[in-house]
C-alpha cells in the first residue's frame, strides 16, 4: 500500500525525467489520434485507419534497411510512405475492380503487415548492430521513446492541430456532404487526400508508443465515446482529444505501477473503459438512460391504466365520489408485482388520487387525466379506421399503445384533422374538456 | 448575360466506368422557369445534374452557364442533393447545415460574417423551420430534413437551382411548402431544374418539362410536351437496344 502511494506520488509529481517523457509522448499521441479520429469515425472509415496502421510496418523495416540505423524521423517517414501506399492500394482496388471496401481493406492490411513482418524477421536474423527495438513497432513500447522522439511527436501534433483548425469548416463540409462541397467548387479529392495524410501522420507517430496493431483503437474509440455525449462537431473533437490524452496519461500511470505490462495496451484498455462508461451512462444515447426512460414509460402506462379505468367506472355510474379498494383496482390491469403499489403512490403524490386507508378515488385533476387518456384512445381509433381503413376489431390494441405517447400538439393536430369527432368507431362518445367543470362540482 | 441561357448543354455524353449513362444530350434552359426533369429509374436524371456541375468526366460535349464554363459561374448555382446522400446522424445543428450555403461566398480561410448568419437565418425562416435552428439534424422528420436542404440552397443566393428529387419521401405539408417556395423562386426570376418522380403532379408544379431516358427525349412547355405519346416514348421499351449496347460495351472494356 505504501509502495503504491509512493509510486503514485512519484508519477504524478512528474519529477522523474523518464516519466515526463512517456507521459508527454502518450498524451500528445492520444490527443492527436483522438481529434483526427473524429473525422475518420464520421467518414465511417474506421477500418481504413487500421489498414493504414498495419501498412506502416514494412516502411519501418525498409527505412532501417536503407539507413542501417534506428532514427525516429526517418523511420516515421518510411512508415508514412508505405501507409500511404496502402491507402492508395485500397482506393485502387475499390475503384478499378469489383471488390468491395471490406475485401480491399482485408487484403491490404494482411499483405502489407505480412510483408512488414518478413522484413523485420530478415533484419533480426541479419546481424544488424542497431536493430534491437524495431520489434516494438508491432505492439509498441512507450518507454523506448527518446527526448527527440517526443519532440518530433509534439511538432507533428501541433501541425495537425493547426491544420485542423484552419481547415475546420472545409473538413466538416467535405465529410458531411461531399456532393454539396463539390458543387461549391471545393476540390473534395484534395481535401480527402489531406485528411488521409493527417491520419497517416497521427498513425505513424503512434507506432513506437502503441504499435501498429493497437493504434487504430486510439483513432476510433475516443471519437465513438465522445459521440455519446454531444451532438455538435467541435465539442466532439474536443472531447475525443481529451479522452485520448487522458487515456495516454492513465495508461502510462498503470504501466508505471506494474512495469511488467507495456504502456500501449494499457492505453487501449483505458480508452475502451471510457468508451464503455460512455456507452452506458451518457445522457439520451446511453444504455442506462434509455433503460430509465423505458421504465419511466412503463410506470406511466400503469398509472394511465388506473386513471382510465377509474374514469370509465365513474362515467358508468354518473359520478366519481366512490372510493375503490386496492383489491378492486388490482383487477383492472395485469400489474407486475409491486407495480400497483408504486403506481398508486405516485398518483396520490401528484394529486390525481385521494386516499382513505386502503381505498382510492379520483380527484378533479385525476378525472381530467383519465378523460384525456380515454379521449386519445378513441381519437386514435377514429384516425386508424378513417385513414388506414382498419376494421374495428383491429383498432383497440394499437390505440392502447398510442394513448400514452400522444403529445398535446399531436392531439390538437389529430382533432383538427378528424374535425372533432363525437364518437369512436365502436360508437362510444369521445369526451372533450367539458367534463372538467362537472368533475369539479362533484368533487366539492 | 441576359442573352445567354442560364444553362446550355451541348452534345453531352457521360459514362460511369466506361458504361455510358447519358448520350448526346443537347439543350438550352429558358430563363426564369420551373423545369421538371422526368424519366424512369436509371434514366440518368441525377447524372445530368452532376454532369452540369462538373462532378463527372465527360466523354464529349460541354456545359455553359450564362455563356461561360461552369467553373467560372459557380456562384450562380444553388444545389439541393438527394436527402439520402448524407448521414443525418452527423453531429451538426440545423443552422450549421444552412450556414454551409454561405461557404461559397467566403474566402478560403475565415468564418461566417454577421451578414452571412443573417442570410442563413432568413432562409431557415423562409422554409418555416426558424424554431428548429438549434436542433440536431437527426431529430427532424424527413420532410423537415428536405426543407433544411432547401434552406441551405436559398442561403446560397443563386439564380439557378438544381434540385435532386426535392419531393421524394416528404409529407403533404412539406410538399405544399416546397411548391410555395418554387413559386416564390419563379416570381423572383430564378431558374429551377428539379428531378421529379411523381407524374401526377408534373403539370401542376412545373411550367416546363424535360423528358430524359439516357438521351434527351423532349424539352418544352409542359402543356405541349407532357403528352401521353411523349411519356410512352420516354418510359417505353424502345430503349432496350441502347441499354444493351451500353451493357456489352461495359463488359468488354471494364478491367
Amino acid at each position: 500500500m505504501v509502495e503504491w502511494w509512493d509510486l503514485t506520488y512519484r508519477f504524478f509529481s512528474f519529477s522523474d525525467a523518464a516519466v515526463r517523457l512517456v507521459v508527454a509522448g502518450t498524451m500528445l499521441l492520444g490527443a492527436a489520434a483522438g481529434g483526427l479520429g473524429t473525422f475518420v469515425y464520421l467518414q465511417k472509415r474506421s477500418l481504413v485507419g487500421d489498414a493504414l496502421a498495419h501498412a506502416a510496418l514494412p516502411g519501418v523495416g525498409l527505412a532501417f534497411l536503407i539507413l542501417g540505423e534506428k532514427q525516429f524521423l526517418p523511420l516515421v517517414v518510411g512508415a508514412a510512405v508505405t501507409a500511404w501506399l496502402g491507402g492508395l492500394a485500397v482506393d485502387a482496388v475499390t475503384r478499378y475492380t469489383r471488390l468491395k471496401l471490406d475485401a480491399a481493406l482485408g487484403m491490404v492490411l494482411s499483405v502489407f503487415f505480412g510483408f512488414g513482418i518478413l522484413i523485420l524477421t530478415h533484419i533480426q536474423k541479419g546481424g544488424y548492430a542497431d536493430q534491437s527495438g524495431l520489434a516494438h513497432f508491432i505492439f509498441g513500447k512507450a518507454a523506448a521513446m527518446s527526448p527527440g522522439d517526443v519532440t518530433a511527436i509534439g511538432v507533428i501534433t501541433l501541425l495537425l492541430a493547426v491544420t485542423l483548425m484552419v481547415g475546420f469548416r472545409h473538413f466538416k463540409l467535405v465529410v458531411f456532404d461531399p456532393g454539396f462541397a463539390a458543387s461549391l467548387g471545393l476540390p473534395i479529392r484534395i481535401w480527402q487526400f489531406a485528411l488521409t495524410t493527417l491520419v497517416v501522420m497521427a498513425v505513424t507517430i503512434g507506432l513506437q508508443a502503441v504499435g501498429v496493431v493497437l493504434i487504430a483503437a486510439l483513432l476510433i474509440t475516443p471519437a465513438a465515446a465522445a459521440r455519446q455525449w454531444t451532438d455538435r462537431l467541435a465539442p466532439m473533437i474536443g472531447l475525443a482529444t481529451a479522452f485520448g490524452s487522458l487515456s495516454g496519461l492513465l495508461g502510462a500511470y498503470i504501466s508505471f505501477l506494474a512495469p511488467a505490462l507495456p504502456t500501449g495496451p494499457w492505453v487501449v484498455v483505458v480508452v475502451s473503459s471510457i468508451f464503455a462508461v460512455s456507452l452506458l451512462l451518457a445522457p439520451n444515447r446511453g444504455i442506462v438512460w434509455r433503460l430509465l426512460e423505458f421504465w419511466g414509460h412503463r410506470r406511466k402506462v400503469s398509472r394511465d391504466h388506473i386513471l382510465k379505468a377509474l374514469y370509465r367506472h365513474g362515467m358508468d355510474r354518473g359520478n366519481w365520489t366512490d372510493y375503490y379498494p386496492r383489491r378492486a383496482i388490482a383487477e383492472l390491469w395485469s400489474f407486475r408485482p409491486g407495480e400497483l403499489r408504486s403506481a398508486l403512490g405516485q398518483l396520490v403524490a401528484n394529486g390525481s388520487l385521494e386516499r382513505s386507508g386502503d381505498m382510492f378515488r379520483l380527484t378533479s385533476a385525476g378525472i381530467a387525466s383519465g378523460e384525456r387518456i380515454t379521449r386519445l384512445h378513441r381519437l386514435w381509433e377514429v384516425y386508424l379506421s378513417r385513414y388506414l381503413d382498419l376494421p374495428s376489431d383491429h383498432l383497440h390494441r394499437d390505440a392502447e399503445a398510442m394513448e400514452h405517447v400522444i403529445s398535446p400538439e399531436l392531439e390538437a393536430q389529430l382533432t383538427d384533422l378528424l374535425e372533432h369527432p363525437t364518437h369512436d368507431p365502436h360508437a362510444q362518445p369521445i369526451p372533450y374538456e367539458r367534463a372538467k367543470g362537472e368533475a369539479k362540482d362533484q368533487a366539492s | 448575360m441576359a442573352s445567354s441561357p442560364p444553362i446550355e448543354v451541348h452534345d453531352l455524353t457521360v459514362a460511369y466506368r466506361q458504361k455510358p449513362v447519358l448520350w448526346n444530350v443537347d439543350f438550352s434552359l429558358p430563363e426564369g422557369e420551373l423545369i421538371g426533369l422526368v424519366g424512369p429509374n436509371g434514366a440518368g436524371k441525377s447524372t445530368l445534374l452532376k454532369a452540369i456541375m462538373g462532378f463527372l468526366p465527360l466523354l464529349s460535349g460541354y456545359v455553359r452557364v450564362y455563356g461561360k464554363p461552369f467553373e467560372q459561374q459557380r456562384q450562380f448555382i444553388g444545389y439541393v442533393p438527394q436527402r439520402e446522400s448524407v448521414d443525418w446522424d452527423f453531429p451538426v445543428s440545423v443552422l450549421d447545415v444552412v450556414n454551409m450555403g454561405r461557404f461559397g461566398h467566403l474566402p478560403l480561410i475565415g468564418g461566417l460574417k454577421r451578414t452571412d448568419k443573417e442570410r442563413a437565418r432568413a432562409a431557415l425562416d423562409q422554409v418555416g423551420l426558424a424554431d428548429l435552428a438549434g436542433r440536431q439534424i437527426s431529430q427532424l422528420s424527413g420532410g423537415q430534413q428536405q426543407r433544411v436542404f432547401l434552406a441551405r440552397a436559398l442561403a446560397q443566393d443563386a439564380t439557378i437551382y438544381l434540385m435532386d428529387e426535392p419531393f421524394a419521401g416528404v409529407d403533404a405539408r412539406t410538399e405544399r411548402a416546397i411548391v410555395d417556395l418554387l413559386k416564390q423562386l419563379k416570381a423572383d426570376g430564378k431558374t429551377v431544374l428539379a428531378v421529379h418522380h411523381d407524374l401526377h403532379t408534373v403539370q401542376e408544379y412545373f411550367d416546363w418539362v424535360m423528358l430524359l431516358n439516357l438521351r434527351l427525349v423532349r424539352l418544352g412547355p409542359t402543356t405541349e410536351i407532357f403528352t401521353e405519346e411523349n411519356l410512352r416514348v420516354t418510359y417505353g421499351g424502345k430503349l432496350a437496344i441502347l441499354a444493351e449496347a451500353a451493357e456489352s460495351l461495359t463488359r468488354r472494356t471494364e478491367v
